[in-house]
């Protein structure tokens, strides 16, 4: 508790005590009147003071004005009418001051206990100086500078490793448990936490530019991008309190008019200024407006720490309504790396095959070879390789250990004049000839991610319309992807542009209550993310490229973290529907039972604390999202 | 031109009522106050000098609720 808070939690207690005892005292008139005085002064001097200002500086509408109105307004209708019963505006006060030290207390805390979780932020970094380790600042820390980073300790720059072994917990940045390896040569990012061995990381980056400050410059400034429910909760926010005080005058007016002029039976101003006291107490919106904030900035650090960065309260909003998610499909359902998939009708060893297939692609910088010396998995001899021939769009002829060796793909073949088998499989298939003979083909392909048909059925669990898939590849790849995966609709051989247009044309068929999401591994498709409804980047974490482009960054490459946004998104919204719909309701159902006089200010009362604590505690579920 | 500055205030719908009287300011293009975070973004408009214009917000913010602070 700050200095503040102790200090109201302390008059909070000294009014209490006060109205108790009185309560039992025996006096009556002038003293009594004056002893309660002083109870009311002490629960509520401020608010006068407040409202005292508030009448200065012209800004009537305030809560303060109002409570003031209100408590005031009691207790002279106390006076007027002798009934002594003084401590019901005491008690309004004395239960406002209490929501008040709650909110302060509650929000406080739990933005306390956000930023922690999302303390990711390094205190220091170990330099060597003169064969002693010293600790620094991390901003003064220059570029290529040599940090040690020991067991335990945090990452705090990003760097590459230059010596030592150990394994990396990247828990706090993507929200995945297993720990990396890291090995002279690796690049590491800062924010993850050494576990096991020494590390010596030569730095690439100032910290300012580290990806640890990146990400919490983003969380933090995340709850600034407003949403729409927070513009609505604004707007009606300006409206509630002025109509809310019209009506109170309203109810203090006409009714006695009318009981005079049209009944012609007793005014009885002293019931309907009461009622009017009880709209006034009713006036401030403050359960809606902390609530929805607090509910949108819960929701985004507990995304956050499940490796899920959501740029702002907006992007959450948006992202519960996606209805169609488009992917790209290199990157971020295939890895992005090509693989030996399958070798067919070889008339010798699939080692060999492979072999010779590498060795005569040896010279080549192409993807595919580069694959093929992957599978082979040994230094390349290029010693035993002569004649390199390259024939373009064809494959390669060399001679091999002094043996013809043709790989290429069926031009190739046919060209050789060489009966070859075609191939069933998707992917890139490469023949080859030995000694001008057919040996057989190896098929290279994508390899699916593992989670990636659980994530499009976890997708559809949660209610997403349309899953389709943009690639690059031919037909018969990308058909076959789709189909393994399950998604509904494929759309092939697009060069980058086409995509933008092919995102355009869906944006204009998808139904108007529904958004669409493209989620990219953010290489080279930024322009897409960014005419998406919402772009969703994967595999981020140090990819700054992606970071700038895209509205939520996945900061791992596992696609079923994107089901799980939207699942948090959808528990965030849902909080931020029942607060203001629970508010709201509460609120007219108070006034409505007030000016027929069933609800008293006590109620009243009781009706503007207790929804804003119960706001305040079911926005905190918001950040709970582990088993969303 | 867009600056941040740390703010202090105690309610959620005074932090409302701040942002609005700063975007009124003369001088300011547009301004977020966050409320969970106590930071305000100040965007400038072109050729204002961030000083004058942050001590005219200061008094406005005053205006709307005397109990803020920001920290210029």
């Amino acid at each position: 508790m700050t200095k503040k808070q102790r200090i109201m939690l302390a008059r909070i207690l000294i009014t209490a005590f006060m109205v108790i005892t009185l309560k039992f005292i025996p006096i009556t008139g002038i003293l009594q009147m004056v002893l309660y005085l002083t109870a009311y002064l002490v629960i509520g001097y401020d608010i006068l003071k407040k409202a005292g200002k508030g009448i200065l500086n012209r800004q009537i509408f305030d809560e303060n004005f109002l409570m003031a109105i209100a408590t005031v307004g009691a207790f002279s209708l106390a006076i007027y009418e002798q009934s002594g019963d003084y401590v019901e505006a005491i008690a309004v006060m004395l239960f406002y001051q209490i929501g008040e030290l709650f909110q302060s207390y509650a929000v406080g805390k739990s933005r306390r206990s956000i930023s922690e979780l999302m303390d990711i932020r390094p205190d220091y970094a170990n330099v060597e100086r003169n064969g002693t380790l010293e600790k620094v600042d991390p901003d003064e820390v220059e570029i290529g500078s040599i940090i040690v980073v020991q067991p335990g300790e945090k990452v705090p720059i990003d760097g590459t490793v230059v010596a030592g072994t150990s394994s990396l917990n990247t828990a706090a940045l993507t929200g995945e448990s297993l720990p990396r390896d890291a090995n002279v040569g690796d690049d590491i990012i800062s924010g993850c936490i050494n576990m096991t061995g020494v590390l010596k990381i030569q730095t690439t980056k100032e910290f300012g530019e580290s990806t640890v400050s990146k990400i919490l410059d983003l969380v933090e400034n995340a709850s600034s991008r407003k949403s729409k429910s927070e513009d609505f909760i604004a707007k009606f926010s300006r409206i509630y309190t002025p109509a809310v005080c019209a009506a109170a005058l309203l109810l203090a007016l006409i009714p006695p008019l009318a009981r005079i002029i049209v009944m012609g039976v007793t005014p009885e101003w002293g019931t309907w200024i009461y009622r009017a006291l009880t709209f006034l107490v009713i006036s401030c919106p403050c359960a809606l407006v902390i609530s929805i904030p607090l509910s949108f900035f819960a929701g985004i650090g507990g995304a956050s720490r499940e490796g899920i960065l959501v740029k702002g309260s907006n992007y959450l909003e948006t992202l519960s309504k996606s209805k169609y998610i488009v992917f790209d499909k290199t990157g971020t359902l295939t890895q992005g790396v090509f693989e030996v998939n399958g070798i067919h009708h070889n008339t010798m060893e699939e080692e060999r095959l492979i072999e010779y297939a590498a060795l005569a692609e040896s010279a080549s910088s192409h993807p595919i070879s580069k694959s093929l010396q992957r599978a082979y998995g040994k230094e390349i001899d290029r010693s035993r390789v002569t004649d390199i021939q390259e024939i373009s769009g064809n494959g390669v002829i060399a001679k091999v250990d002094g043996m013809d060796v043709a790989a290429g793909n069926a031009k190739l073949m046919k060209r050789l004049n060489i009966e070859y088998k075609d191939c069933r499989s998707v992917g890139t298939i490469i023949h080859l000839a030995i000694g001008g003979k057919y040996a057989g083909h190896i098929v290279i392909s994508d390899v699916i991610k593992s989670h990636s048909k659980e994530a499009i059925n976890s997708l559809k669990r949660s209610g997403v319309e349309k899953t389709i898939m943009l690639t690059g590849d031919a037909k018969a790849v990308g058909e076959q992807v789709a189909a393994t995966l399950g998604i509904d609709e494929v759309y092939s051989e697009l060069l980058p542009g086409d995509k933008v247009t092919k995102v355009e044309e869906l944006l204009k068929v998808k139904p108007e209550y529904g958004k669409l999401a493209f989620v990219g591994d953010g290489i080279n498709d930024a322009p897409v993310l960014s005419r998406a409804d919402i772009g969703i980047a994967m595999g981020a974490m140090g990819s700054d490229a992606a970071i700038e482009a895209a509205d939520v960054v996945l900061m791992d490459d596992d696609p079923l973290k994107i089901a799980k946004a939207i699942r948090i998104s959808r528990k965030c919204l849902r909080i931020v529907r029942q607060n203001t719909v629970f508010a709201i309701a509460v609120k007219f159902i108070c006034l409505a039972l007030g000016a027929l006089g069933i609800a008293n200010m006590w109620a009243a009362i009781f009706a503007d604390v207790g929804v804003m604590i119960l706001a305040i505690l079911n926005a905190i579920r918001a950040l709970f999202v582990k088993k969303v | 031109m867009k600056k941040t500055y740390k703010i202090e205030v105690d309610c959620a719908n005074c932090a409302n009522l701040m942002e609005e009287a700063t975007r009124k300011t003369a001088g300011v293009q547009n301004a977020t106050v966050n409320f969970m975070t106590q930071k305000m973004i100040v965007e400038f408009e072109d050729g204002q000098d961030p000083k004058a214009v942050m001590l005219q917000v200061l008094r406005a913010c005053k205006k709307v609720e005397p109990d803020c602070e920001i920290e210029l």
